[in-house]
């Protein structure tokens, strides 16, 4: 019993530290900033910017000073960036991306709420800086948060109870149906909104409210928000490759499958967000009303009827 | 100088991410500030960014002659930018005040209010000379900020038709004329 818990907490702590955790996550967001930047110039027709510029930019913000806070209000814009980084790399963390890699039952509601953790700071960060423009910013990110959320939990949900387990290992070794897919489709149709792309990327709408709930932070700070965005960037696209991926038994065919189909993902969405413009927040707000109710009514159809056929 | 201080110098070096603000400009220097982004010159190549927030900014780049409107919001950004920080004065009208000089709403020029980094001169300066002082100042604000040097401003070479063999990169980009033209 005790052996098998230090077996248990081993892994977990691996898992958590070296693949799919920080030692991989941290290389791997800085990659896919790079990739989105690049791919959007690539479709401007410009070169854009070399291979380490995230990482240049990351240390060179490490470098910068921060305006000074005081009170509890600047305590807690210290912290957000803080939590938001170590929820997104606990998000990655939870991947069941090597075969039997561990997990337990409820870990998919787990990486849920983690994956939801950036975008609460998001918004609490915006209220907290005192900056009207960052204020915007976070209605804007709560009003769209609370419309794709339904989508997303619903499509998750769905996949779920189609195939009654919880646990994300289990979910990514069981063959994949046709709800499973209806439910890929779903989440890939949340992911600009919840990874602020274009077009759905109102709550840091540059050239009309600055940088949004950014606005205020400088240096180390928007360093670490910058991060959190990438391993949103690597947690996002890791729960849809681990969904759409094959079952291998090979650790290192599943490592590369993993990381080409995140890779793809990338690629996919940003040339999305380079040809697309930006909608308006009452637009964005009831598209994804409509998606809601088409998903529902799809699901629901759906999981019924493997109900009958079981 | 041990490793970290020469990776943030370079990392400085290769990412200066700017702010622009108008100084009370005839738009004439933001138009080809905005035109050193776009595919023809491309300034992200350089790590360049333009950022929405000057929190964010490394490098301030200010155009127009300094109007006494602007003069506090002037202030106001440089003490918003956070350290270790650059101005670049884009055009002569930050340097001189250029064709407005003896206008009464005039407060220019710009280096009376804040430290200056590198002039750009030209009306307007072509967007490789905008590109160049950029990489001059980020040159700049990495060297002042390891070795703790005093401010000195410095003044980049004309650019442009005209002022052949001031920059390399200038006859290039009329050669490239040349051809589209042909
Ligand atoms: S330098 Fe020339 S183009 Fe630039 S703002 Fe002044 S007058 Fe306009």
């Amino acid at each position: 019993m005790n052996m098998d818990l230090l077996i248990g907490l081993k892994t977990a702590l691996a898992r958590l530290l070296i693949f799919p955790g920080l030692l991989f996550a941290v290389p791997a967001a800085w990659f896919f900033l790079w990739v989105e930047r690049k791919a959007v110039a690539r479709m401007q027709g410009r070169i854009g910017p070399p291979f380490m510029q995230p990482f240049f930019d990351f240390i060179k913000l490490l470098g910068k000073s921060t305006p000074p806070r005081s009170g509890i209000g600047g305590l807690l814009m210290r912290a957000w960036p803080l939590i938001a980084v170590s929820a997104a790399a606990g998000a990655v963390g939870l991947l069941p991306v090597l075969p039997a890699s561990g997990g337990f039952e409820g870990d998919l509601i787990l990486l849920l709420a983690l994956l939801e953790v950036p975008s609460m700071c998001i918004i609490a960060a915006g209220f907290s800086s005192g900056s009207i423009f960052g204020e915007i910013g976070s209605a804007r990110e709560a009003v769209l948060s609370v419309s794709y959320n339904i989508v997303f939990l619903l499509a998750i949900i769905s996949i779920a109870a189609s195939q009654h387990t919880f646990s994300l290992s289990a979910l990514a070794q069981l063959p994949s149906s046709p709800l499973r897919w209806l439910g890929i489709v779903a989440i890939l149709v949340c992911l600009p909104a919840k990874l602020h792309l274009n077009p759905f990327s109102l709550p840091n709408a540059e050239q009309e409210i600055y940088s949004g709930p950014m606005t205020e932070y400088a240096g180390p700070e928007l360093a670490m928000w910058e991060l959190s965005h990438g391993l949103e960037w690597v947690a996002a696209t890791g729960l849809v490759a681990t969904l759409i991926a094959p079952a291998f038994t090979l650790w290192w065919v599943a490592a590369l499958v993993f990381v080409a189909l995140s890779f793809g993902l990338v690629l996919l969405l940003s040339v999305v967000a380079a040809a697309t413009a930006r909608l308006q927040i009452d637009t964005t707000v009831r598209f994804y009303w409509q998606c809601t109710l088409i998903f529902a009514v799809l699901a629901v159809a759906s999981a019924l009827f493997m109900r009958f056929r079981a | 100088m041990n490793l970290w201080n020469k990776l943030m110098c370079y990392s400085r070096r290769h990412s200066p991410w700017l702010f622009h603000m108008n100084g009370g400009s005839c738009n004439g220097c933001d138009i080809e500030l905005i035109a050193s982004l776009t595919p023809r010159y491309d300034a992200e190549q350089l790590g360049v960014r333009l950022e929405g927030s000057p929190r964010h900014a490394d490098i301030l780049c200010i155009t127009g002659p300094v109007t006494h409107n602007a003069v506090n919001a002037i202030k106001t950004v440089y003490d918003q930018v956070c350290g270790p920080k650059a101005v670049v004065a884009i055009g002569s009208c930050p340097a001189t005040t250029n064709v407005f000089i003896d206008s009464r709403t005039l407060d220019g020029p710009l280096n009376r209010h804040v430290p200056v980094d590198v002039f750009v001169p030209g009306c307007p300066p072509r967007p490789d000379a905008i590109i160049q002082g950029v990489a001059k100042a980020a040159e700049i604000l990495a060297e002042r900020a390891a070795k703790k040097l005093p401010i000195a401003p410095v003044v980049m070479p004309l650019v442009g038709p005209g002022c052949e063999g001031a920059c390399p990169c200038a006859a290039t980009t009329e050669l490239k004329n040349e051809e589209v033209r042909a």
